[in-house]
């Protein structure tokens, strides 16, 4: 009894950790995809320009 | 778990990214190239009855292309996280993730990000009239979740009212409607406007379809952790 609390415990904290890591990694990609492709400050701009053009992003 | 994450998104997001670069640099360049010459003013097209196809050689301009193979790196980079998280989450639900299936998942990702968005907002030469930027990407992170979504449905839903809901949720930001702007204004030929718009439409599939592949390689090949 004590052994599958503690076992369900356990599986319930790692898909926790799991999930917290999944949402953790989409969170950066989308943050570098939005600075990168979308970030208006204008050194960012010139240096991603022919970049933001061919992905088909807003540009300016 | 974070670990093998890391290691799947960027490993394939580099390699998608730097063939997306080399793509860009050889068949989308030469039509950005040419467009700035109408863009600056230097070629005028509108008016003049015609002007010859200015003579573009490929040649390499150092800082500019190799800004252009960085931020391709990145971006894809970042495309692969939001990717294999994505993979993680359906495997988690019982799919199957592989090179073959990675493939799929590559050519959805290039739907959600860059063909369901030009759809209703084509890839822009510079010198293209359109509305103000703001309300473009707004428009743009919309749809790419809306079509994402949608796709996730159609995917993974079981029964009639996932697929319904997929068609309503990739429709509804075209029957919407993108920004637009209000009067034709563009200096660029349309010839070189719609090269331009294809090239970079099936640069972005070669480059989605290696991101899915290797993504979903990669990922089959590491040890859960």
């Amino acid at each position: 009894m004590t052994t599958q609390t503690t076992a369900k415990t356990l599986g319930q904290s790692a898909v926790r950790t799991e999930i917290a890591a999944i949402f953790t990694v989409a969170l950066i990609g989308l943050g570098i995809v939005f600075v990168a492709g979308h970030a208006q400050a204008s050194a960012l701009h010139d240096a991603a320009h022919d970049v933001r053009h061919a992905t088909g992003f807003p540009c300016h | 778990m974070f670990q093998k994450l890391l290691t799947s998104a960027l490993f394939a997001g580099f390699v998608a990214g730097l063939a997306a670069a080399a793509l860009q640099l050889v068949f989308v360049q030469p039509t950005l190239l040419r467009s700035e010459l109408f863009e600056s003013g230097a070629l005028v097209h509108f008016g003049s009855g015609s002007t010859p196809v200015p003579d573009m050689p490929f040649a390499i301009d150092p800082v500019r292309d190799a800004l252009s193979v960085l931020f391709s790196a990145l971006i894809y980079s970042g495309y692969g996280m939001m990717l294999v998280a994505l993979m993680a989450l359906a495997q988690a639900r019982g799919a199957q993730i592989n090179a073959r299936t990675g493939l799929i998942w590559g050519i959805a990702g290039f739907v959600a990000v860059q063909f369901a968005p030009a759809f209703s907002l084509p890839p822009e030469l510079p010198g293209n009239a359109a509305a103000e930027v703001g309300a473009r990407q707004v428009w743009w992170f919309a749809t790419l979740a809306v079509t994402a979504a949608g796709l996730w449905l159609l995917a993974f839903g079981k029964g009639w009212v996932p697929v319904a809901t997929a068609v309503v949720l990739i429709l509804a930001p075209h029957a919407f409607g993108a920004p637009e702007h209000a009067d034709y204004v563009g200096p660029v030929p349309p010839e070189l406007a719609g090269l331009f718009a294809a090239r970079a439409l099936g640069v972005g599939l070669m480059a989605w379809a290696i991101l899915g592949t290797l993504a979903g390689y990669i990922w089959s090949r590491e040890e859960p952790a």
